[in-house]
């Protein structure tokens, strides 16, 4: 059964400029869609990862998932539970508990004032619970060692602040972690220690992990599923090794065509024409459409739905 | 072999401080030749920005040349202060920035901020320079530049913001150009338009490039050669093809190995173990001992040896072994 079932999730900001400024100018209100309609589900004990380029809503997703935003439309259900509006705060508690989450800058993530110790047992002060010892055996678990709980952030590298925060999140023992472009601030050999720490938790504690990246690569070792974001709209779903060997959206083709790599030496790489457009006022029917090559008619008119495709789910009108 | 457009020799920078003195760049010597692109890779405080901005004499006080030549087209350049170092910079050696929205004035229109660089470089009427203002965004591949001279930095997006700063660094038909993580802002997409932009203006006008980056999928892309920096010191220099398949010093191993890719699949990522030791607490003999999977007694004491122009690695037990890549 999936852990989290995320069902026509949609989320508006108004972008509005003050009343004031809307008169003056005769502007109307303006609307930013961050995440358009998505649906996807989370296996229990799985890696899901979500990519996309910046504006492409992955981060809106993750903080509608813990809680932090409530969707416009739609719903995030964890074990059947909907937070935005399930009436029982028991149940909702219940749920809370289970879910945490990892932040992209371990530096401005970690209170600079309160020591280790403090930070990473707050998770469980908060609910009361007991916190004895609690920080020295997370912090050996992250690879540190028991006798940092006395220090400060400060005193710690960038790649051991974020095992300090992933050492936080698995304080009140969750089941479920949103990991917010866990490494992108960090250098490679430290993200490859933060990668494998990540992997191996997950094996020893059952962790589900929500993984919001927008590095292909990285995305590829750790996940069983990827979901590929466009402009707030899923346009591609797949196992790491079909989206691969084998992408189906023009969309996922030309980021992995345009993803440096390693072993082509001297490639000269058709650039990916134009930008992604304004969320504010997006294109119609498909959002791709004016980047597409295969565009067609239909891709400006219509809006292409999420089908089935040899294994994979797709939103492309032309996709085969 | 012709002279180089760049030629850096036995460079250390020293930052004087109350603890002693600290060397963020030590002792590193290369050449960059016409049409050339050097890849300069290594972790966040291995000194690669530091010996750019070396170069282009941006060096903030403290931080003083302490040894070593400079040359740009045969000229010395690192004595060189006031006027005549503002002569070189943008006429001889262009700098490209990491973040495209600090690196324009905000209040200028991007038109005054190029004619202004060209009229200051270059011997031409204002008419000509505007002229010149607007080639230079073409060539860059802004769309409708005639228009677009009179925009402002904030109407543009991240990676026509960085086109412009590149055709700001270009206008006066500089020799060099430093680019430092000139893509580390920007979308994938976007860096592979930028990063074709610069391959191609390089290939055109010959332009030598310093390319900064930690991205060993841009440098094998784009480099020609590449450089790998570790505390301040280079440890390993040669085309790139040699260095990323066959790499000789454990440290570019280990990058290679933590890379993830493709190929590697869901298997454990290679680490290094450690980090990146702080440059006031260096580790004595070579400095990537405690971390080096094939250290030795000698690597313990006895500084590693220094890479002079040419190829090689800066280790006393070179690895000799085919790298898995791609």
């Amino acid at each position: 059964m999936a852990l989290v079932s995320i069902k026509n999730l949609t989320r508006i900001f108004d972008v509005s400029k003050p009343w004031l400024n809307r008169v003056v100018e005769r502007r109307e209100k303006a609307y930013l869609t961050a995440v358009s309609d998505v649906s996807f589900d989370i296996k229990e004990k799985s890696v899901y990862a979500l990519v996309g380029e910046s504006g492409s809503g992955k981060s809106t997703i993750g903080k509608m998932l813990v809680g932090l935003l409530r969707p416009s439309e739609g719903s995030v259900e964890i074990r059947g539970v909907d937070l935005a509006r399930e009436q029982d705060a028991a149940r909702v508690d219940a749920v809370r508990a289970d879910i945490q989450m990892i932040f992209q800058d371990p530096f401005a993530s970690l209170n600079p004032r309160w020591r280790v110790r403090d930070i990473i047992a707050e998770p469980v002060a908060a609910r009361g619970g007991d916190t004895k010892g609690l920080s020295e055996k997370l912090l050996e678990q992250v690879g540190l060692s028991a006798r940092d709980a006395g220090k400060f952030p400060h005193e710690f590298s960038g790649g051991q602040r974020q095992r300090i925060c992933i050492a936080r999140a698995l304080a009140s023992e969750p089941k479920l972690i949103v990991c917010d472009e866990p490494t992108s601030a960090l250098d490679v050999s430290v993200q490859a220690q933060v990668l494998n720490l990540m992997s191996d938790l997950q094996d020893d504690l059952g962790l589900t992990y929500l993984f919001i990246s927008h590095d292909l690569t990285v995305v590829q070792h750790i996940s069983d599923r990827v979901g590929v974001l466009y402009l707030g709209r899923l346009v591609e779903e797949a196992t790491p090794d079909d989206l691969f060997d084998n992408p189906k959206h023009p969309y996922t083709q030309m980021l992995l065509a345009a993803a440096p790599q390693l072993g082509s030496f001297g490639r000269d790489v058709p650039p990916p024409k134009g930008e992604i457009p304004d969320p504010i006022n997006p294109p119609s029917g498909c959002a791709y459409h004016p980047r597409c090559p295969l565009a067609q008619d239909i891709c400006k008119a219509e809006r292409p739905l999420m089908r089935d495709l040899r294994g994979a789910k797709v939103a492309c009108h032309m996709a085969e | 072999m012709t002279t180089p457009i760049l030629s850096i020799r036995n460079l250390t920078v020293e930052i004087p401080t109350r603890h002693g003195i600290l060397r963020p760049v030590d002792n590193v010597s290369y050449d960059i030749g016409k049409g050339e692109i050097l890849g300069v890779v290594g972790e966040s405080g291995a000194g690669k920005s530091m010996a750019g901005n070396a170069v282009i004499g941006l060096l903030s006080p403290p931080a003083h040349i302490a040894h070593g030549e400079i040359h740009v087209n045969g000229q010395r350049v690192d004595h060189l202060h006031g006027d005549p170092m503002r002569r070189l910079r943008g006429k001889e050696i262009g700098m490209v920035f990491q973040d495209p929205l600090t690196s324009l004035n905000p209040l200028l229109r991007i038109g005054d901020q190029l004619t202004e660089t060209i009229l200051a470089h270059l011997d031409v009427s204002r008419a000509q320079a505007e002229e010149r203002a607007i080639q230079a965004l073409d060539e860059v591949g802004i769309p409708g530049a005639r228009e677009r001279i009179n925009s402002y930095p904030h109407e543009f997006s991240g990676g026509m913001r960085q086109r412009v700063v590149i055709a700001l660094a270009l206008c006066a038909e500089p020799s060099l150009i430093i680019a430092d993580e000139p893509t580390t802002a920007l979308d994938v997409s976007v860096q592979a338009q930028i990063i074709a932009l610069l391959k191609d203006l390089c290939r055109e006008r010959g332009t030598a490039v310093m390319l900064i980056t930690h991205d060993m999928g841009v440098i094998a892309e784009a480099a020609d050669r590449v450089a790998v920096m570790y505390a301040g010191k280079l440890v390993e220099l040669g085309p790139v093809r040699d260095v990323l398949t066959t790499p000789r010093h454990p440290y570019t191993d280990g990058l290679m190995g933590s890379t993830p890719l493709a190929s590697r699949g869901k298997d454990r990522l290679h680490q290094i173990p450690g980090a990146m030791p702080r440059l006031d607490a260096l580790p004595t003999g070579c400095a990537f001992h405690p971390r080096c999977p094939f250290v030795q007694e000698k690597c313990r004491h006895d500084p590693a040896p220094v890479l002079t122009d040419g190829t090689g690695a800066a280790c006393w037990y070179p690895l000799d072994k085919k790298a898995e890549v791609a």
